[in-house]
């Protein structure tokens, strides 16, 4: 409550605070509603008992669907392969963004800029070129696709997401407590065990779980690195997409990718939020 | 380091010769060198891997293409380039397709700005601490969560018999529909087949990346000058115009640089909605993977690379990169 009794001092619009325009609250809502809506919709196809078209609204509702999607052995697979993927980059993701971020944050050499523009350009750059760019180098040095490829591809562009969070933590963390460690006499290591470990543990873990909820979702990349028998849930849903006759399976396995990475999701949006105040 | 006789006796020694300590103080005394080794690995990876890959990319752009072989000369030529962007048979299509895409991104990029622009400010202006939590994750969930099922529920909506026609039935505006798809340059056969609905597609997508840098340049608006521009006379209308937009216009090119950057990079919504002309996306994916023209799929992928270097550099000039 007190934290609403003081909004004001922070508002530029103090005495207005109460009475935003209508119309900034209608074009609000529409944005949010255009954001949000679609999100529902697929929600209620997977309970639709119309398998041939997309019409709406759904003649009935049913819940055999989920058990069709839940003896589908290929779901099951691309599912299991996502999760592994997804862990080994973010796992990779973590250790090289975590270091990344350190090394950035310690430093004040003029190469900072250059550092923090590689970090970000796997992702700032169109996806098709970091696909192809990592496509054509597999294909010059010969390495089979396959697990491998799909996971150094994701790692590469998950590494900014760690970073991103681990350096927000550390401009924030007083440096004189480092100091402090090491003149009382704890070792370098100690002091990262100690001191820098607690204090960055909700921003690593929220960083590995966007990092996560990424590599699990990613497809413009995969479809360049993935080898033949390596199919990943997004790719299963992307081929999915043209087979009309599977419709309501795709359904299903559309709301429950949309729950799992709600999961990760929400919970680094805590940890972030809760370290900020 | 002091060797204070109050610390207690308990902490380990402070001169001790373990190799652990060794190296730590080693370490701590060359500050460059701990730095070094902490950027060693990172770096590693991302200059080999990623401007590694980058840069193959590019030399292949220099290889030929041997049609009647489907065999890569590995030897330096302009073949490809001259065959992408002259020859009167190829480049046409690929001019096309690289003039749609960039105009599509320019549209996606400003309709995102308009319709994101009101959001971020009322996040960063009005909403209380509490709402301006909700809202931002309200932002965030659909940001972060599956790109490729909210790719599929557009399939949904913009299908023949699916949510859109229904709504649209209802309101009586299929005429207005009609009268849209009929348009030359932005229709199509139907909404799930036209540029309208590829645009609709992109701009839902994309959109969440222009909110939050609008409303973190809006956030740093000092009140102080909206305080001067009101107390100095000027209408609320008067000071966001003149005080405010200014002021935060660095954030909307932040976002337009996600907005535009992903736009053009994308060939999964051109191929899952959409008229069967390519955009620049699409059209790599296809040189790529069934002709298996790598020299030419390189060309065409260093085309954004090039476009994305010319935006980014009018981008920092306007000052967006202190807004990200």
């Amino acid at each position: 409550m007190r934290s609403n009794n003081l909004a004001f001092l922070r508002n530029p619009f103090a005495q207005r605070a109460g009475r935003s325009p209508l119309f900034l609250k209608v074009a609000t809502f529409a944005a949010l509603l255009f954001l949000h809506f679609p999100i529902g919709i697929i929600v209620l196809y997977a309970f639709t008992t119309e398998e041939r078209t997309y019409k709406f609204p759904p003649p009935g509702l049913t819940t055999e669907w989920f058990k069709v999607a839940y003896e589908r052995q290929d779901f099951w697979d691309a599912l299991i392969l996502s999760v592994k993927v997804a862990a080994a980059s973010s796992g990779i993701a973590l250790v090289l963004g975590t270091l990344c971020a350190a090394g950035v944050y310690r430093s004040r050499f003029f190469g900072k800029d250059v550092i923090s523009l590689l970090v970000v350009l796997p992702i700032a750059l169109p996806g098709i070129v970091t696909a192809i760019a990592l496509r054509s180098a597999v294909r010059t040095i010969h390495i089979e696709y396959g697990f491998l490829t799909i996971v150094i591809g994701h790692a590469t562009f998950c590494i900014v997401i760690v970073y991103n969070n681990v350096i927000a933590r550390f401009r924030r963390t007083a440096h004189s407590q480092i100091e402090a460690s090491m003149d009382l006499g704890a070792s370098v290591f100690q002091t990262f065990r100690f001191v820098v470990l607690p204090h960055i543990a909700s921003a690593l873990l929220a960083g590995g779980m966007l990092a996560f909820a990424l590599s699990f979702d990613e497809i413009v990349v995969t479809n360049f690195t993935a080898g033949d028998d390596q199919t990943t849930l997004p790719i299963w849903i992307y081929t999915q997409l043209f087979r009309p006759r599977d419709r309501p399976v795709t359904n299903v396995a559309a709301v429950f990718v949309i729950t799992v990475t709600f999961i990760p999701i929400l919970l680094a949006y805590r940890m972030t939020r809760e370290a900020e105040h | 380091m002091s060797t204070d006789p109050a610390v207690p006796a308990t902490n380990p020694p402070l001169r001790s010769k373990s190799p652990i300590r060794l190296i730590s103080n080693f370490l701590y005394r060359h500050s460059c060198l701990a730095t070094a080794l902490l950027l060693l690995l990172p770096m590693l990876w991302l200059v080999v891997i990623y401007l590694g890959s980058l840069g193959t990319m590019m030399l292949q752009s220099f290889y030929t293409y041997n049609r009647n072989t489907a065999q890569i000369i590995e030897e330096f030529s302009l073949e490809a380039y001259k065959e992408a962007f002259t020859d009167p048979n190829l480049s046409p299509p690929n001019k096309d397709a690289i003039k749609r895409t960039v105009r599509m991104a320019a549209a996606v990029t400003i309709a995102a700005a308009i319709l994101a622009f009101p959001l971020a400010y009322y996040m960063a202006r009005y909403a209380g601490p509490k709402m301006k939590g909700a809202l931002y994750l309200g932002v965030m969930l659909p940001l972060w969560s599956s790109y490729l099922v909210r790719v599929y529920a557009w399939k949904l909506i913009l299908a023949k018999d699916g949510v859109m026609t229904w709504f649209l039935e209802k309101l009586g505006l299929m005429p207005v529909l009609d009268w849209l798809l009929d348009i030359e340059g932005i229709g199509g056969n139907s909404l799930s087949t036209s540029y309208i609905g590829v645009f609709l597609v992109f701009l839902y997508v994309w959109m969440p990346y222009m909110v939050l840098p609008i409303n973190a340049a809006l956030e740093r608006v000092p009140k102080s000058l909206t305080e001067a521009s009101s107390d100095l006379g000027a209408r609320p209308w008067y000071t966001f115009l003149r005080v405010i937009l200014p002021l935060s216009f660095p954030g909307v090119v932040a976002g337009s640089i996600f907005t535009f950057s992903l736009t053009l990079g994308d060939y999964i919504i051109p191929s899952v909605i959409g008229t069967s002309s390519y955009f620049l996306g699409t059209l790599v994916f296809t040189h790529r993977g069934t002709v298996g023209n790598w020299p030419l799929a390189a060309v065409l992928t260093l085309v954004p690379v090039v476009i994305m270097m010319v935006y980014l550099s009018v981008a920092k000039r306007l000052g967006a990169f202190d807004a990200l």
